[in-house]
C-alpha cells in the first residue's frame, strides 16, 4: 500500500513529460494549419519553419501553444485526446459496431485465451513428459530453452498468411500463434516447479510407499503451484503480443493490431492510440485477473507470504 | 508412401537410440548430453524432409529443408546484407541505447528510496505491454531506415532492463553494507564495489531477455516500412512472392542471429558474474 504514492508520482512525471512533449511534436503541423486558416504565424513560409525547432516555434507562437492540445490529426496526441477517443469508442459506441474497441478488442481476446489454454495444456503435459522421462528431458529440454531465444514472435504474420492460404482462417491460426507463444515459459516454469521439492519430501513420500501417481498429486504438483503461476503471468501477455503482432501486417480487418493499422494508414493517429492503449490495459487486466487467482490461490493453500 | 515410411522408421530408430544414450551408463557425459538433442533436432529435420516428399507436400505451404538450405547457399550476400541492416544497424544500436538509458535510469532512481518504489510496479507493468505495437507510430515519426527500428527497440528492451537492473541494486544486505560503511565508502565507491557487482546476475537477466526483444522489434517494425533491404522486408516481401523457402532461410539466419546473441550474452555473463553460485 505504501508505494500508491510512490506509483503515482512516476505516472504523474510520465504524463507530465507527455504533455509538454506535446508541443514541440506538433507545433509545426499546427503551424501550417493555422497559417491556412488566416492567422499570423512567425516565420511566415513552412520552409522557413522547418528551419526552427518545434520548441523555439512555440516561443515565437505562444498563442499557437493551446492548438497543439486540440490538433486534429497530431502526431502525438495529447493524453486528453487518446482518453476522449477511448472513452469514445468504448463506452460510447455500441457493443455491435465496426468502430467499437470493445468488439475489436474481443476479436483480439478470444483467439489470445483460446490459444493460451491450448499452450498452457500441452506446457503442462510435456512439462509432466519431462519430469518423469529422462528421454523427454535430454531431447525436448534444451531445445525448449534454445526456442526461447529465437524471435519466432516476429515470422507470426507469415503463419497466419499460410494458415489463411490453405483455408484456414478465423480464430484458429492466430490461437496457434498464442499457443506456442505461452507453450514454451510454461514448460520451462513447470518443469522447475514439478522438480521444486526437496530430497527430503521425496524421501519421506518414499517412506510412505507413496506410488509415482501418489506423489506426483500430493507433493509435485501443488509444490510447483508458484512457479506455474508465474508462467502463466508471462505466457497470457505473451499470448496477447503474438496474437496482436499476428494482426499487425496481414490485411487483418477486425482487433487491436488492425486498428493501430488502419489508423496508422489512413492518418487517423487517435485510432492507433486508443488501439494501443486498449491493448496495454487489457494486457494489465490479464496479468492483474492472474496476480489475483494467484494470491488467493496460493494464500489457500498456505503459501501465500503476503 | 516409401518417404513416409521411411521417415517414421527414422522416427522410432532415432527415439530408440536416444533412449538408449539417455538411460544408459554415460548418460551424464557430456558428449551424451549434447548427443542427444542433436539427435533429436537432426531426426525432425530429415523427418520434415522426408514427409515432404513423401506427402508432396506444396513449397508454398512448407518448402523442405534441402530447399531451404539451398537457398541459404544460394542468397549468402543478400542474407548477409539483410543481417546487416536489421541485427547491427536497428537490433545491435537500439539494444545498446536501451539498455544504457535503463541502466542509467535505474542507478538514478536508485538514489531515493521513494523513485524506486514508484519505478519498480510501473516499469514491470510496461514490460508486460504489447510496446510492439508502437512500431507503427515510430517508423511514422523518424522514417523508415534503421533509425526507427533502433527507436522500437529500445523502447522493447528498456523496461525489462531497467526494472532488473533496479532490484538488482536493492540486493545487498545489511551487513554488506555496514562493512563498506566501516571502510568509510560513500556513495560512489559503495556503488562501483559492492552494489553494481552484486546486482550483475539481475542486469544480465534483463540484457538476456532483451536479447530476443531486440531482434523481433528490428523485424516486426520493418514490416511497417524499410529500406529495400532487412530481414523484416526480406521475408515479407518473399511472402509475396511465394518464396517460402527464402522465408524459412532467413528464419534460419533469425534463429541463429537471435542464439548467437544470447549466447553471447551468457557467456559476458560467465566472465562477469563468476562468484555468483549459479555460474560456479
Amino acid at each position: 500500500m505504501k508505494s500508491v504514492v510512490p506509483v503515482l508520482t512516476v505516472i504523474a512525471a510520465i504524463l507530465g513529460f507527455w504533455l509538454l512533449a506535446v508541443v514541440p511534436m506538433n507545433m509545426h503541423l499546427v503551424a501550417d494549419q493555422a497559417q491556412r486558416d488566416g492567422m499570423l504565424v512567425e516565420p511566415d513560409t513552412p520552409t522557413a519553419r522547418q528551419e526552427v525547432g518545434g520548441i523555439g516555434l512555440a516561443i515565437r507562437n505562444p498563442d499557437l501553444i493551446l492548438l497543439t492540445y486540440g490538433f486534429k490529426r497530431p502526431r502525438l496526441p495529447s493524453p486528453q485526446q487518446v482518453a476522449g477517443e477511448m472513452y469514445d469508442t468504448i463506452f460510447a459506441k455500441k457493443v455491435t459496431s465496426k468502430r467499437s474497441l470493445v468488439y475489436h478488442g474481443w476479436v483480439t481476446l478470444a483467439p489470445t485465451l483460446l490459444g493460451f489454454a491450448i499452450g498452457t495444456g500441452l506446457g503442462i503435459l510435456l512439462a509432466v513428459g519431462i519430469v518423469y522421462s529422462r528421454v523427454m528431458d535430454r531431447s525436448v529440454m534444451p531445445w525448449a530453452i534454445v526456442s526461447q531465444t529465437i524471435p519466432i514472435l516476429a515470422l507470426a504474420p507469415m503463419v497466419i498468411v499460410v494458415l489463411g492460404s490453405i483455408g484456414i482462417q478465423g480464430l484458429f491460426p492466430k490461437s496457434l500463434i498464442a499457443a506456442y507463444l505461452s507453450f514454451f515459459p510454461v514448460v520451462v516454469g513447470m518443469v522447475k516447479g514439478l522438480r521444486s521439492p526437496s530430497a527430503m519430501q521425496l524421501d519421506l513420500l518414499r517412506t510412505y510407499n507413496a506410488s509415482d501417481t501418489q506423489s506426483f498429486w500430493a507433493l509435485r504438483l501443488p509444490a510447483s503451484a508458484p512457479y506455474l503461476f508465474a508462467s502463466l503471468k508471462i505466457g497470457i501477455s505473451a499470448s496477447l503480443i503474438g496474437t496482436i503482432v499476428a494482426e499487425l501486417p496481414t490485411g487483418a480487418r477486425a482487433g487491436f493490431g488492425a486498428r493501430m493499422l488502419v489508423g496508422d494508414q489512413y492518418g487517423q493517429p487517435l485510432v492507433s492510440w486508443a488501439a494501443l492503449f486498449a491493448a496495454a490495459l487489457t494486457a494489465a487486466a490479464l496479468v492483474g485477473l492472474f496476480s489475483v487467482i494467484e494470491r488467493a490461490t496460493l494464500r489457500r493453500m498456505g503459501m501465500g507470504a503476503a | 508412401m516409401i518417404y513416409v515410411m521411411l521417415g517414421l522408421i527414422l522416427w522410432i530408430l532415432g527415439w530408440w537410440v536416444n533412449v538408449r544414450l539417455a538411460n544408459g551408463a554415460s548418460s551424464e557425459s557430456t558428449l551424451v548430453k549434447v548427443a542427444v538433442p542433436a539427435i533429436f533436432g537432426l531426426v525432425i529435420v530429415v523427418v520434415w524432409e522426408l514427409m515432404v516428399r513423401g506427402f508432396e507436400v506444396n513449397p508454398v505451404i512448407l518448402p523442405a529443408p534441402s530447399a531451404v538450405l539451398e537457398r541459404l547457399g544460394q542468397e549468402g550476400p543478400t542474407l548477409w546484407a539483410d543481417f546487416r541492416q536489421t541485427v547491427l544497424k536497428g537490433a545491435l544500436s537500439g539494444y545498446i541505447v536501451g539498455a544504457l538509458a535503463a541502466f542509467i535510469v535505474a542507478v538514478i532512481a536508485d538514489r531515493s528510496d521513494f523513485l524506486t518504489r514508484g519505478i519498480l510496479p510501473v516499469g514491470s507493468f510496461m514490460a508486460a505491454l504489447p510496446i510492439v505495437g508502437t512500431a507503427p507510430i515510430l517508423v511514422k515519426w523518424l522514417g523508415s531506415d534503421w533509425e526507427s527500428k533502433a527507436a522500437v527497440v529500445a523502447v522493447m528492451v528498456f523496461f525489462p532492463i531497467l526494472v532488473n537492473t533496479v532490484a538488482g541494486l536493492k540486493d545487498t544486505n545489511t551487513m554488506q553494507r555496514d562493512l563498506m560503511r566501516t571502510y568509510a565508502a560513500g556513495y560512489w565507491p559503495t556503488l562501483f564495489k559492492l552494489r553494481l557487482p552484486a546486482a550483475m546476475p539481475f542486469i544480465f537477466n534483463g540484457l538476456k531477455i532483451g536479447t530476443t526483444l531486440a531482434l523481433i522489434g528490428a523485424i516486426v517494425a520493418e514490416f511497417f516500412g524499410s529500406p529495400t533491404v532487412g530481414m523484416g522486408f526480406r521475408i515479407s516481401t518473399s511472402f509475396g512472392q511465394l518464396a517460402l523457402d527464402m522465408v524459412w532461410a532467413e528464419i534460419v539466419v533469425a534463429a541463429l542471429a537471435g542464439s548467437a546473441f544470447y549466447g553471447m550474452m551468457t557467456l559476458i555473463e560467465k566472465r562477469v558474474t563468476f562468484w555468483h553460485p549459479s555460474q560456479r
